[in-house]
C-alpha cells in the first residue's frame, strides 16, 4: 500500500505551473473508493466548474484541496508547492499542521449552507479571519471587509447577524468572509443549491464580478449548467469518482462527446 | 411556641446560615464551572492519556455519592497530606462533584455545534485552539445554559451536605436549633421554603435573564 514518493516532484517548476493541481490522488471512505487516481491542473486565473451526478465525489475534491479531508494517495499541489506533503529528506512526506496551514491560506471556501458564524454580525464575520489569523490591526481588517462588502452589496447590513439575513444575503456575506483573507483560489461548493430561485442572481453575480477580475483561480461545483456554460473557462464532468470528460463549455454542453456525458447533460435539460 | 416568636428567636440563625450557604453556593458554583470546562475538554482531547484521565474523574465522580466525596476531602485526603479546612474541602467537594455532570454538558454542547462551524473555521485558517475560542465554545455556551440552570439548582441543594463535616450553613443551623427545641416543624420548614426560595425566585430567574441575554447576543432571539 505504500506509495513510491520519489515519482513526486518536491515542487513544480518551470514557466507554467498549475496554482493547483491533484497527482494521482485517491480517496476512499473504509472500502468505498470514491476518488481513484484524480488527475487534474487548475491554471493561475482559471475559473473551472465541476459538475456530475449526485455521489460522483465533486464536493470531495474541493473538501480535499481546503484540507477538510485527508487523501489516501497522491499530492495536492497548490501554487507550486505541495500541500498534503512536505519535504523531508529529499523525498516527501505527510505535511505538519503547519506547513498545511501556511499553504492552506492560499485557499478559501464557500459551503451550500454559508457556515456564517452565527454569534456574529456580518462585518465581524469578514474580520474574524484578518484580525485573529493574519494579525491585522482592526481598523485595516475592518477597511477590508467593508470594501468586500460593498462588493458584494451587503455593507448595508454589516450589523445584522446572520439570523436577520435571507439565504442570498448570507452567502454573499460568506463570499466576502472568505475573500477577507486574500486567498488565491477561491472554492465554491454548491453555493446557490440552498437558495430561493429569486436570490440566486444575486450570488451569481457577485462570482461573476470575481471572474471578471481575473486575478482568482476558482474551482466551483454547481448544479446551474447555464450559469457554468457562461462563466467557466473549462467543464469537467466528474463521473463514479473519476474525470470522464473535460473540455471548454461551449465544446462539452454542445458536442459532449462521452456517452455517460450526454445522457447525464440530458437528464439534466428535461428535469429543467 | 408561635411561630412568629419561633422566628425572632432564631431568625438571625437562619440568616447567618444562608448566608453561609449563599457562599458555598457561589464558590461551589465557581468551581464546577472551571471543573467541567477543563474536563469537558480534556474528555474531548485526542490525547488517549489526557482523555482517559478525564473519563476517569468523570466516571468516578458521576458514580459515587457527594457525601462519600465529601467525607473522603475532608477526612481521608489529610492522611495522604492534602489537609483543607471544613470550609474549604465543602465547596471544594460540591463543585468537583457538580463539575463532572458539567463537563458532560460542556461536551455535549460542543458536539452540538454544527460541524459546518468547524469547517468555516478551518477554511479561514483558524488554528484549532482559536477556533475553539472564537467560534465553538460561544455557540456550545448558548446551547448549554439552559442544563446548566437546572445543574445550578443541583449545586445549591448539594451545598446542605457541607453541613455535615459542621460547616455553619443554614442545614447546619436548622438542626442545631432543632437539637434545643424539638420544633422539627418549624425549623425545617423555615429551612425548607428559605432553600426554595433561592431556588425557584432568585436561581432560576436569574439563569433565565442570562439565556435570554445569551440568546440576544449572538443574534438567536
Ligand atoms: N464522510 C463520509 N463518509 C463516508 N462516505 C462519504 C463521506 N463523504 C462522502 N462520502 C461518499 O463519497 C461519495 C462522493 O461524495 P461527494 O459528496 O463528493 O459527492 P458529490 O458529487 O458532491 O454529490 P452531490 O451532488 O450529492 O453533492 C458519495 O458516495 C458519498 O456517499
Ligand atoms: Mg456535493
Amino acid at each position: 500500500m505504500t506509495e513510491d514518493m520519489s515519482q513526486y516532484p518536491l515542487r513544480l517548476e518551470g514557466d507554467n505551473i498549475p496554482m493547483v493541481r491533484f497527482q494521482n490522488v485517491r480517496k476512499s471512505y473504509g472500502a468505498l473508493t470514491v476518488l481513484d487516481d484524480l488527475n487534474l491542473d487548475v491554471d493561475a486565473g482559471e475559473m473551472v466548474t465541476i459538475i456530475g451526478p449526485s455521489g460522483s465525489g465533486k464536493t470531495t475534491v474541493l473538501r480535499m484541496l481546503m484540507t477538510l479531508e485527508t487523501i489516501n494517495g497522491g499530492v495536492i499541489y497548490v501554487d507550486g508547492e505541495p500541500l498534503t506533503h512536505m519535504e523531508k529528506g529529499g523525498v516527501l512526506v505527510p505535511a505538519n499542521p503547519a506547513h498545511i496551514r501556511r499553504i492552506r491560506s492560499k485557499i478559501g471556501m464557500c459551503f451550500q449552507h454559508f457556515n456564517l458564524f452565527p454569534h456574529m454580525t456580518a462585518l465581524q464575520n469578514c474580520m474574524e479571519g484578518p484580525v485573529q489569523v493574519l494579525g491585522l490591526p482592526r481598523k485595516e481588517a475592518e477597511e477590508r471587509s467593508m470594501e468586500l462588502l460593498q462588493m458584494v452589496g451587503m455593507a448595508d447590513k454589516r450589523d445584522q447577524h446572520p439570523s436577520r439575513l435571507s439565504g442570498g444575503q448570507q452567502q454573499r456575506v460568506a463570499i466576502a468572509r472568505a475573500l477577507a483573507m486574500r486567498p488565491k483560489v477561491m472554492l465554491f461548493d454548491e453555493v446557490t443549491s440552498a437558495l430561493d430561485p429569486e436570490v440566486i442572481g444575486e450570488v451569481t453575480n457577485v462570482i461573476r464580478k470575481l471572474v471578471d477580475a481575473h486575478n482568482l483561480t476558482m474551482l466551483m461545483v454547481t448544479h446551474q449548467m447555464g450559469f457554468a456554460k457562461d462563466i467557466s473557462d473549462r467543464v469537467c464532468f466528474f463521473f463514479n469518482g473519476a474525470i470522464e470528460e473535460q473540455a471548454a463549455p461551449s465544446d462539452l454542453f454542445e458536442n459532449p462527446q462521452r456517452e455517460r456525458t450526454q445522457q447525464f447533460l440530458n437528464a439534466v435539460l428535461e428535469s429543467n | 411556641m408561635p411561630y412568629f416568636e419561633f422566628l425572632e428567636t432564631y431568625g438571625g440563625r437562619f440568616l447567618e446560615g444562608s448566608l453561609i450557604t449563599v457562599v458555598q453556593f457561589v464558590l461551589a458554583t465557581i468551581v464546577s464551572v472551571v471543573v467541567a470546562l477543563s474536563f469537558g475538554l480534556m474528555r474531548m482531547s485526542s490525547n488517549l492519556a489526557v482523555k482517559s484521565f478525564a473519563t476517569v474523574y468523570i466516571e468516578i465522580f458521576r458514580g459515587t455519592s457527594l457525601l462519600v466525596q465529601l467525607f473522603w476531602i475532608f477526612f481521608v485526603l489529610p492522611l495522604f497530606g492534602i489537609t483543607l479546612d471544613k470550609f474549604t474541602a465543602g465547596f471544594i467537594a460540591v463543585g468537583m462533584n457538580m463539575g463532572a455532570y458539567g463537563a458532560e454538558l460542556v461536551r455535549g454542547a460542543i458536539l452540538a455545534v454544527p460541524k459546518g462551524q468547524w469547517e468555516a473555521a478551518k477554511a479561514i485558517n483558524m488554528t484549532p485552539a482559536q477556533r475553539m475560542r472564537r467560534i465553538i465554545l460561544p455557540q456550545a455556551f448558548v446551547i448549554m445554559l439552559p442544563p446548566w440552570g437546572n445543574l445550578v439548582i443541583e449545586i445549591m441543594k448539594g451545598t446542605a451536605l457541607v453541613a455535615l463535616i459542621s460547616v455553619t450553613d443554614l442545614m447546619f443551623e436548622a438542626r442545631q436549633i432543632n437539637i434545643s427545641t424539638f420544633l422539627s416543624v418549624q425549623t425545617f420548614g423555615t429551612a425548607l421554603i428559605i432553600y426554595y426560595v433561592f431556588a425557584r425566585f432568585l436561581i432560576t430567574p436569574f439563569m433565565r435573564f442570562f439565556e435570554r441575554s445569551m440568546a440576544r447576543k449572538i443574534g438567536r432571539a
